[in-house]
């Protein structure tokens, strides 16, 4: 058996049902405090006041709720927010830095990269992951195909490919 | 969703110890399967063990040529190692053919072993499924059942399995280890799944409280070609209708030894010996592979919605052999 005190959930002193964890969200520590059956996405949107991640079909169909998880895409739908210690978690709410858009926002703004806007932090949270992961190819099939686990009711699909493009070069460039 | 109690396991031996030989309790890696499960009430854990912290995540190249993958290992790291799309490519084709990136960022190698049918009945708690409620009647049999199998079926169950990393498993040759209260075990890849016959609840040959800890691929077959080829209603983030996982040697225009595996037509991850025997030692020609295609659905039953699936099986067999011989 390991070290309970590393590896086993804290009872909260409150409620038997409560756990505690520990997690780094948009580069800040906090203490969260949920039952175990609470989502990462009810978590954010419920408890933390985190509404910019969307929940749309809340099975992992969507996208809406994509968040970094460790620096790679997740949906948020679909990980209790218990199985999170020591993650860093990033949401959109955490890509603009000192009052400056990230470059991916700047670029959805510019390429009118929505319609109604409820898929686009998931849309732009996939983007930002697929920067980070070298390992996916930079053409548009490669891009497409990296993207298609984020839907788009609206079908802004064209002006949501030439936001990435353009923001790849961007980000290139910084 | 419902309410269940959650402990966190360090290691192998503490995540046995705490799950014990429970059947209301369930092991959780990843989630991506699991946790839509129990949204949709189709599973019912009261306890979660989460082992996501265990020592899992290496994938080793072993003496004997074999390849072991640590249970923890996500689709998308398994699918980008340099020693599987060197080796074992048609592996990688079929995990990057599998899902979305955000699933498969997140997905265990050992929980896609695991994932469970995608059939509509299976899924909704209010409709007869033997699988979920044995005994209660299949809704798919005379119901919608275009996404259904062809191939293993049964009067109780036609439902599919869902995995492509499986199908690509099914053909190079696997091992599962798996540990529980009764200690460490193998078990052959083909094994591990089992047909639905009478009893479609039994999904696996895992005893109560066993856990994957490692899928070990058999070494590559010297010289040997793969492709896996996957037809589906939309270009991406779609289960297969029909696919195959081919791997294929060759002396000269001749087949000298073929690995046959289809998907999305059939209830376990479907290695065809049949396909394969048609194959070996005959010319690499749209003849042969069409008599392989021929050989492997020959079994095939066909339901109301389904009927097409059997020559699209076979055009994906002649498709993906005509790719991978062409290599």
């Amino acid at each position: 058996m390991m070290d309970d005190s590393a590896h086993s959930p804290n009872r909260s002193s409150q409620t038997s049902d409560t756990l505690t964890v520990n997690l780094t969200l948009n580069g800040e520590p906090i203490a969260l405090e949920v039952e175990p059956n609470v989502v990462l996405l009810d978590a954010l949107r419920e408890r933390l006041d985190l509404t910019g991640t969307k929940k749309g079909c809340d099975h992992g169909q969507c996208g809406a709720c994509t968040v970094l998880i460790n620096g790679h895409s997740a949906n948020s739908c679909l990980t209790l927010a218990v199985m999170h210690e020591g993650s860093e978690i990033t949401t959109v709410e955490g890509l603009a830095r000192d009052g400056r858009l990230h470059p991916v926002q700047e670029a959805f703004l510019e390429h009118d990269a929505y319609q109604c806007g409820y898929c686009t932090a998931g849309q732009m949270m996939s983007t930002v992951s697929m920067f980070n992961d070298k390992r996916i190819g930079t053409d548009d099939a490669s891009v497409k195909e990296a993207l298609s686990g984020n839907i788009c009711r609206c079908g802004a699909y064209k002006n949501i490919l030439s936001a990435v493009q353009s923001a790849r070069q961007k980000v290139g460039e910084a | 969703m419902r309410h269940f109690a959650y402990q966190r396991a360090g290691d192998v031996a503490e995540a046995t110890a705490l799950h014990g030989s429970d059947r209301s309790a369930d092991f959780i890696a990843g989630g991506t399967n699991l946790i839509d499960m129990v949204k949709l009430d189709i599973m019912r854990p009261e306890r979660l063990v989460d082992v996501n912290r265990l020592p899992l995540t290496a994938i080793e190249s072993l003496d004997d040529g074999r390849l072991r993958i640590g249970a923890l290992v996500t689709n998308t790291d398994l699918a980008y190692d340099e020693r599987i799309q060197a080796d074992y490519p048609v592996l990688s084709e079929a995990l990057l053919s599998g899902a979305s990136t955000q699933l498969r960022n997140v997905a265990t190698t050992a929980g896609n072993v695991m994932q469970r049918t995608r059939c509509p009945y299976f899924r909704n708690p209010s409709r007869p499924c033997n699988k979920r409620e044995p005994g209660s009647g299949c809704g798919a049999l005379d119901g919608i059942n275009r996404n259904h199998a062809v191939l293993g079926v049964s009067d109780k169950c036609i439902a599919v399995h869902p995995s492509d990393m499986c199908v690509a498993m099914a053909a190079l040759g696997a091992t599962v280890t798996v540990e529980g209260p009764s200690g460490v075990r193998e078990i052959p890849f083909e094994e591990y799944h089992l047909l639905p016959g009478d009893t479609p609840e039994r999904e696996h040959a895992l005893s109560d409280g066993e856990l994957i800890t490692h899928v070990t691929l058999d070494a590559p077959i010297t010289g040997a070609k793969g492709h896996y080829l996957k037809l589906r209603d939309r270009a991406s983030f779609e289960f297969a209708l029909a696919s195959c996982a081919a791997v294929v040697t060759m002396d000269g225009d001749t087949v000298r030894e073929a690995r046959i595996a289809l998907g999305g037509v059939a209830t376990k991850p479907w290695r065809s010996f049949e396909a394969e025997a048609a194959l070996s030692g005959q010319p690499a020609s749209e003849a042969t592979f069409k008599q392989a295609a021929e050989a492997a659905l020959a079994g095939a039953v066909a339901h109301r919605d389904t009927a097409f699936k059997i020559p699209l099986a076979k055009q994906a067999i002649v498709r993906a052999l005509t790719t991978v011989t062409a290599q």
